[in-house]
This record gives C-alpha cells, structure tokens and sequence, in this order.
C-alpha cells in the first residue's frame, strides 16, 4: 500500500518535472510576424514587441509588407495555401476572414476570457461559421480633416455636405493661389485603383442615399440613380479641387500633401491624426476633424469600417507562442500604447474612457460613435467573391473618376458584371 | 575546331552520346524548373481548382476558356477567358505595349550601339555607364521614376514648369492619356541599353576590310549602313528583338509599380496575377497564364519565320 503511494508520488514528480522541463524548452520562440504598415505603424509595433520579448522571452521578426491591402492579400493567399510555416502571426484587414479562414487557427479558446471585453460587433466580423479566426488590433473610420487655420481665416464652418465642402475648398484654394500659395489643392483622397478606392466610394454612395453596393441580403443595388450622381460629383472634383494625381494617390500619398500643408480638406484614417500632430509636421496644431459630410439633406454621414486584426497560421510549428503574442498585441495594454502613439481605435471600449487617452489624443472618444456606426464593405454577404466584387466596384469608380464614361452608364454596366459574377448565389 | 563528323561514323555516334550526356542535367532541369509548372498551369485551366483547394480539382473542359449559357428561350450569354473584354484589353494593352517599346529600344539601340562602335576616347567608361539603367532591378527603377513623375513632388514636372514647357504639373501616371507613355518611358530608359550591348555585339563582328574596300570605291556612308552594315547585323538585330519581344509580353512589375491597376494598362499577366492571387479563379488566371504561354510561342515562331533566322547556324 505504501509502496504503491510512494510510487504514484514518485511518478507524479517525475511528471511534474518533466512538464516544467517541456515548459522551458517551449520557452524563448523565434516568432515571425508579417504586416503592413502605413505611417509610424512600423516603429509603434516594434516597440510593442521589444516590450513583448521582455515578458514572455519569445522574440519576433517583423516581415513587412506594402501598404496596400490588395498587395498584401495576394502574397498572403499565396503563402497560406502553400502552407508556409514560416510566418506564425498575420496581420489581416477586416475585409479577409471569410477569405482566409480555413487557414488560421480557431482563437476562441484562447480569447474566451478577453474577447467580451472587445465591440462585440467586431469580434463578429471576424467570426466565421462559429470560429474566432482573428484577434482585433485596432479598428478603423475614416475623418475629414480640415485646416482650422484656413477655415477661420475665411470664416467658414466645417462643412455639412459634400457641395458645401466643395465649395469652401474651391473658394479657399482660389483665393490661397492668388495670394502666392500655388501648390495649395482644396481636397485630397485616395482614388487608386486599390481597395482604399472601394472605401471612398462607397462612403460618396452611402451618403448621399445610395446603398452599400451589394447589401447585406446579397441584393446588388448598386445600379442607382442616387450612386450614379455621387460619382458624378466626385468626378467633378478631380482636377478642380483635387489633383488629377488623386487619381493614383494611395493613404501615403494623400497624407504627403497634406501634411506639408498643400491641402485644405482631407478624408483619411485617423493614423494621420498623431502623424499631423507630430513635431514635424507643417499643419501642427492647425487642423481638426468631423465627420464624413453627407450628400444631401437628411441623409447621414457614412464611414466605411476598417481595422486590422492578428491570426495565427494554422501552419506555424510554435502555435503557442503565436497566440501568446496575437493576444499581447490585442491585449489592452497594448491597445492603449497604440491610441497613445499612433492615434489607433481601440477595440476595447474601456479604453475610450481612459483619461490619458482622453487627454492625448482627443480624437478617440469623439470617434467612438463614428465607427460603431460604421458602414461595412460588403465582406461577409459576398464571401470568397469579395475581392472580385471590390475590384469590379472600384473599376468602375475609376473609370468613371477619369472620365471614361459617366456613373449612370458605368454603374450599369457593373451591375450587369455583378449579377454574372453572382450567379446563382454568392 | 574540329571538322564536320559523318553522324554514322562510329566516332560520330560517341559524340553525340557524349553531347546528351552533357545536355542531360540542364534537360532535367529545364524540366522541373520550366516544363513541370507548365504542364500544370495547363493542367489547372482545364479545372475548377482554386487555390484553398488545388488537389481537389475537378476536370471541366474548355469551361474556363469558354462556355454557352443557354438561357432557353434562345438567349443566351457567352462565358470564360475568349468572352471576357477584359481579357482582350489586357491583350491590346500588351501587344501595344511590345510593339511600341520593341521599336523603340531597337531604334535607340541601334543608335547609341553605332556610337559605341566608333573610336573614341574613355569608350570603355561609356560602354559601362550606359548598362546602369539596365542593372537597376525593375522595381527600383518603377518606385525611382514613380517619385520623378510624382504630380505634386515629382523633378520632372518641377523642371518642364520652370522650362515654361507645361503651364500645370502632369499627373503622369494617374491620368489615363498619360499612364501608357509613363511606362513606355521607364522601359525605354531601362532596356534601351541592353539592346544596344547586344547590337554593338553583332557589330563587333563585321570585319574591318569591308568597310575599308567601300571607302576606297568611294561608297556614301549612309549606303554603307543600308548595304553593308545593316544586312550583317541583322541576326544579332532579330536575336536582340526577340528576347526583348519575349520580355514585354509578360511585363509585369513595370506596370504593377507605376501605375493604378485599371483597365487602360492592365496587361495579360497583371490579369493573370489578379485571377489567380486576388481572385477566387485559380483556374482562370491559369488559364488566361496558358494563353499568354501560347501567343508569345507563336510570336516566337512567327518571329523566326518572317526574319527567315536560322537557329541552326548553318550561316
């Protein structure tokens, strides 16, 4: 009897030592994190991670990407499908879970204590048929920025409607030119043919009334009169208040104009927010934001949901490690540090009632209802046709925007290629 | 060099096992790195594949090349790769684009290969510095000529402006009139000079004492160029413009770098990249990289065949 206890305590320590043993060796992972970035996102991560090694001992490399979403998809399709296992942790954009979901790792079990503290709305989108296929980051809606400075000087409000802010730019940038700045142009934007073009237009369209291009039923509605004006407005734009370069103009560049202090209004993410307060900055203190304007009277201002969250590759040999660290990042430490450096939305809605936050980046609370009210790309009624839909939509918005064909007969024919691409369902 | 062996003689038997020998590891991989991921590009546009699921293809015809879909009351609408415009403008756009920087760069080429050909002092300094452009990877030079042609920042609107040449900066690669000359520009300044290397080449080799017979006799340099110098150059011309030829029919890059991805300079690989990476239609980007296979052979083929090249080297 005794012996056999002491032989179940001996076996339980050997146990024991053994665990503690296979937890050392589990210790201290070499990680590979890949992800895009615009403005300070790249500085702000590593220091993140510098902070992370401290705590767990895993270190990570950074395999950075280009800014562009499009870009950035395509090398990722590819890598996942090939199985690659080099790379543990992605960065994915709001848009791809549906894409890419048979590839991650299910995040449920490890986020059953946190996810509740996230927008539920949020930890929906990147569900997918019961599985939490990635952890939020940062989410995202776009502001019109505008000069304070300008705006006061030429006693105007910051403006309601889109005519009213074409206006005003128009005005400002006439009168600006004359009194010697030649390079001043009244609005910047991103009108590449990328997927930041998909989100412009579709906050052009949903403002002024004109539906979500395909809706959440799977309905295509694109192909409307209320549409068709809105890209004939913006279209008006390009060349007048805006450079044609606009045309090719991706967030970056956009960003480059107007934080030399070349541009009266811009519509960007609020990661330009910190940027245009930084020290080396023409427009420092100068500038503010509001909200997208509308189209017309009583509709309402559309900003189209963004946000960038943390999978881990079903590939990855050191899944433990990689969910350590997707959850470090989404943590709300790491949360916080970001809204503080990088002018980041958090997911977490405790945090948009932090005071520090509250104090250094003022833009955070103001934008905590703007983006639960949000309008989404049409990800998650299109499914693994998304991005074709998107490229079909921002085709034509292009093609409209430089002058090849108006909106009426280019929405048409885009529908037409969406309901082919449609088939007989999605 | 040894001469010409009879094939039946036994020596010349060794020699051509010996040849196959010597050819046999370049064959086997020439095979695995270019024959193999061929065949299954060909293979895969005959499928449904798409990339979250290659092995679990199922073989469906010309479906993605293309298909009839009755509607059954006499309508009907056409599908696949030969039905899409897209399709066929990326074809416009490539073929545009070759032949337009194909003359051009052989033009050039041929210029600067004679320049390079004359005495002259620090020839050797010059003969190298016109290979930089060439040696810049594509994607440095597309990024480079991207910022000079920027509308807002670029050194290229900055100096036409102060040269009174245009009253407002070009938006160069924006603007759909000016994309297509944005591109040709970039890949005339970098592959200009690898046309003229391999012209100067050819013309390396045209012996000196012909030209001198043609200056005794009195004959007008520009005849000599059109009589003498042109026709013994002409296979180093043809090579030359094949492999360029080759090479602007699957750009890539160029265009992917500098321009937005629209339909004005959409070519046949970025419309193959957008279906296979993009896209959930593996099968039809592999099918629109089969086409793209089969018009550059036939190019080749037609190629050889106008300029009468003989490969063989039969002189």
């Amino acid at each position: 009897m005794t012996r056999s206890r002491s032989l179940i305590r001996l076996v339980a320590v050997a146990l024991s030592a053994g665990v503690a043993l296979g937890a050392v060796a589990a210790r201290a992972e070499e990680l590979s994190l890949v992800s895009g970035a615009v403005g300070n996102d790249l500085a702000e991560l590593e220091a993140q991670l510098k902070i992370f090694t401290e705590k767990t001992g895993h270190t990570v490399k950074v395999v950075n990407m280009p800014a562009s979403t499009t870009d950035q998809f395509g090398q990722y399709r590819l890598w996942l499908s090939a199985g690659n296992a080099d790379i543990d942790v992605y960065r994915t954009d709001v848009i791809w879970a549906p894409q890419l979901a048979e590839h991650f790792v299910d995040l449920t079990e490890a986020a059953k204590d946190v996810a509740k503290d996230h927008f539920p709305a949020i930890i929906e989108s990147q569900t997918v048929n019961g599985k939490l296929v990635a952890l939020p980051m940062f989410t995202d809606a776009p502001a019109l920025y505008y000069r304070k400075d300008l705006l006061e000087k030429y006693g105007k409000q910051p403006p309601k409607t889109w005519d009213e802010m074409a206006a005003t730019a128009k005005e400002i940038q006439d009168k600006e030119r004359e009194a010697g700045s030649a390079q001043l142009w009244g609005f910047v934007f991103q009108a590449n043919a990328y997927e930041g073009l998909t989100c412009n237009a579709l906050e052009w369209i949903k403002s002024f009334g004109g539906g979500q291009i395909v809706e959440a039923d799977g309905t295509i509605s694109v192909n409307n009169e209320k549409a068709a004006k809105a890209l004939d407005t913006v279209k008006t734009w390009v060349g007048s208040i805006a450079p044609e370069g606009v045309l090719a103009y991706q967030e970056e560049d956009a960003r480059g104009l107007w934080q030399t202090g070349n541009a009266v209004f811009m519509r960007n993410w609020p990661y330009a927010y910190a940027l245009g307060n930084g020290d080396d900055s023409a427009v420092k203190g100068k500038f503010d934001v509001t909200t997208l304007p509308v189209g017309a009277e009583g509709e309402s201002s559309a900003a189209t949901l963004g946000g960038w969250n943390l999978a881990v590759a079903k590939y990855s040999t050191k899944q433990e490690a990689a969910i350590e660290l997707a959850l470090y990042l989404a943590s709300a430490e790491a949360q916080k540090y970001r809204a503080l450096q990088n002018s980041r939305l958090p997911t977490i809605e405790a945090l948009y009632d932090d005071p520090e936050i509250q104090e250094k980046q003022p833009i955070i609370p103001r934008w905590k209802e703007v983006f639960q009210n949000a309008v989404p790309r049409p990800s998650a009624p299109t499914k693994t046709k998304y991005n074709e839909v998107s490229s079909e939509f921002w085709t034509a918005v292009h093609n409209t925007l430089s002058g090849d064909g108006d909106g009426a007969t280019n929405l048409k024919k885009l529908a037409a290629r969406l309901k082919r691409l449609q088939g007989s369902s999605w | 060099m040894a001469g010409p062996v009879s094939p039946h003689s036994e020596l010349g038997r060794q020699r051509i096992l010996a040849a196959w020998w010597f050819l046999a590891p370049m064959l086997v991989v020439l095979a695995a790195a270019a024959g193999w991921p061929l065949l299954k590009t060909i293979y895969f546009s005959f499928t449904d594949a798409t990339l979250n699921n290659l092995s679990g293809a199922q073989w469906v015809g010309i479906l993605n090349y293309y298909e009839w879909l009755d509607y059954g009351d006499g309508t009907g609408e056409a599908f696949g790769l030969l039905a899409d415009e897209q399709w066929w403008a990326a074809v416009y756009n490539t073929v545009r684009f070759t032949l337009i920087s194909v003359t051009l760069e052989t033009l050039f080429g041929l210029v600067i290969a004679l320049v390079l050909n004359a005495e002259f002092k620090g020839r050797g300094l010059v003969r190298a510095a016109v290979l930089v452009p060439w040696a810049i990877p594509t994607i440095v030079s597309a990024k480079m000529w991207a910022w000079m042609m920027h509308d807002q920042f670029g050194i290229l609107n900055d100096m036409f402006l102060r040269l009174g040449l245009i009253s407002a900066p070009i938006a160069w690669t924006a603007s759909p009139d000016t994309a297509m000359v944005a591109v040709l520009i970039v890949d005339v300044w970098k592959t200009t000079p690898f046309m003229a290397l391999l012209i100067l080449a050819g013309l390396q080799l045209v012996p000196g004492d012909i030209y001198e017979a043609a200056k005794i006799d009195g004959v007008h340099p520009v005849k000599v160029f059109f009589k003498i110098t042109l026709p013994l150059i002409r296979p180093a011309i043809l090579v030359a413009v094949i492999f360029r030829a080759l090479d602007a029919m699957r750009v890539f890059d160029l265009i992917y770098v500098l321009t937005p991805n629209n339909d004005r300079t959409r070519t046949m690989s970025v419309f193959a990249q957008e279906n296979l990476f993009q896209f959930d239609k593996f099968a039809y980007g592999s099918a629109a990289s089969t086409l793209l296979f089969v018009v550059i052979a036939l190019m080749v083929i037609l190629t050889i065949k106008l300029g009468r090249m003989d490969l063989e080297g039969n002189g």
